[in-house]
């Protein structure tokens, strides 16, 4: 069986090397402590920091791809989201509002605050509609920092359906979280991270 | 229309103005007179020294020769923009950006003048060109220092979104668009300012000085208004090839934001 994502001696000048295969369906929850390389595994994956090594989406090696696209593909979502424009709504194509619509309501954020500008909303609010942003894109693999870091238990456990149900469809999952319990929940594998390495845990 | 010459005492007469300044400061306890007597031979000294080579370069009329004093000028320029903004690119990549987009501006503006509206006999007549490259690379030299300041704190500012908009997939320029825009804006917006102001505020520096001179005034007039447009063109040039070069050191060919290229320094100060 060919894995969804795979990466193999990856490394950049202060991480790594990585080891990794993640399925279809698949999710990997990555803890470790704060500065121990959990997002820079990420970046590097998604080819958003200069690494080395081999990065394959089903087979088909990072390097045939335009970066733009891998990127696509391969979405990283940031602890700490950036944003451009000055309500959330200003982050998504127009063709998309009522799925935006959809999916906000879904993770718990009332419809009207996507059309509030940003400043006026909650951490939790902003990242869930980072989220949103990402799922849109129905990648064939998600890589998440500390998704639910800001959210009440509320919040987080409709986070975790939303991506339970992405995981049933098939998308591979590496998940950056503090939480050890929702490494257990979600998770199908754990690894830590410790000084730039990955080791199972 | 003959100007009226000045002689050393008309000078040292206008001098005992600075020695006014010089017993105010005294009187006052300014602690400037020092400064003032400082600059006030600077100026003197370097305006002499110049005067001495546009002499010089003048009665010579060699094409190279011209071409040097202009690429010196533009060199110093470009070492102006590079220092003004407080991020540095690595690998002196503010100076070879700087130097680049003045060159360019400033060449292909002057140049423009000089075989168009100008048209002195040969055209690269060093009486002109000299000068009015000066002329051009001042207003360059702040349009492009205003671009390469707003474009490398604006990265360093924005990190955040640009990263985002990267990580959804968006290409490097449409994640850079926004900052690129700005940029440009920024350093365009003096000369925009100066030319809807000019004549109502103060009466601009060209014109005054040919009118002192002894030319009619219409005459001054239009060579202010040429001048001006071309200052408009010089920065509007320079301005958007530093953001361009700037935005180019700034990703690779993955299309990466590298602010590994910005350097350790000014990272600590924005972290």
């Amino acid at each position: 069986m060919t894995a969804r994502l795979r990466i193999a001696n990856l490394r950049s000048r202060i991480a790594g090397p990585f080891e990794l295969a993640v399925e279809a369906g698949e999710c990997i929850a990555i803890t470790g402590p704060s500065g121990s390389g959990k997002s820079l595994l990420l970046r590097m994956i998604a080819d958003l920091d200069p690494n080395e090594g081999e990065a394959l989406l089903d087979d088909r090696d990072r390097r045939r791809f335009h970066a733009p696209e891998w990127r696509r593909h391969v979405v990283y979502s940031a602890a700490e989201p950036g944003w451009w424009g000055e309500q959330a709504m200003d982050h998504f194509p127009a063709s998309e509002h009522a799925r935006v619509l959809g999916l906000a309501e879904r993770l718990g954020v009332e419809p009207e605050r996507v059309r509030d500008s940003l400043a006026r909303l909650s951490t939790g609010e902003r990242q869930r509609l980072a989220l949103v942003r990402a799922l849109l894109l129905d990648p064939p693999v998600l890589l998440l920092d500390e998704p639910t870091g800001a959210l009440d238990v509320e919040a987080t456990a409709c986070v975790e359906t939303v991506l339970r149900e992405r995981l049933a469809g098939g998308t591979a999952m590496l998940v950056v979280t503090h939480s050890a319990e929702q490494a257990d929940r979600l998770g199908h594998r754990h690894f830590r991270m410790a000084q730039r390495r990955l080791s199972p845990a | 229309m003959t100007p009226i010459v000045l002689t050393i005492p008309d000078l040292a007469i206008a001098g005992s103005l600075i020695v006014l300044d010089g017993v105010l400061s005294v009187a006052l306890r300014l602690g400037l007179h020092r400064q003032l007597a400082i600059a006030a031979i600077r100026l003197v000294v370097q305006l002499v020294l110049i005067g001495f080579i546009l002499r010089g370069v003048f009665a010579l009329a060699s094409p190279w020769l011209t071409l040097g004093v202009v690429l010196v000028m533009i060199a110093i320029a470009g070492r102006e923009v590079a220092a003004r903004p407080e991020q540095r690119l690595t690998r002196f990549g503010n100076y070879t950006i700087g130097a680049n987009a003045v060159a360019f501006a400033t060449l292909l503006t002057a140049i423009l003048a000089l075989t168009t509206a100008i048209r002195p006999t040969p055209w690269y007549d060093p009486r002109y060109a000299v000068p009015l490259a000066g002329i051009i690379l001042g207003s360059v030299l702040n349009g492009a220092s205003l671009a390469l300041d707003a474009l490398l704190s604006g990265v360093v500012q924005h990190r955040a979104a640009i990263e985002a908009r990267l990580a959804l997939g968006g290409t490097i320029g449409q994640a850079m668009r926004p900052l690129v825009r700005s940029a440009i804006r920024r350093a365009l917006l003096p000369i925009i300012n100066q030319m809807s102001a000019a004549g109502l505020v103060t009466l601009p520096g060209i014109m005054t000085g040919q009118i002192l001179a002894g030319m009619e005034p219409m005459q001054a007039v239009k060579y202010q208004i040429l001048l001006m447009f071309l200052l408009a063109g010089g920065s509007g040039l320079a301005a958007v090839a530093v953001t361009y070069l700037g935005a180019r050191r700034l990703t690779d060919d993955r299309q990466r934001l590298r602010l590994d290229r910005l350097s350790e320094k000014a990272k600590g100060r924005t972290a």
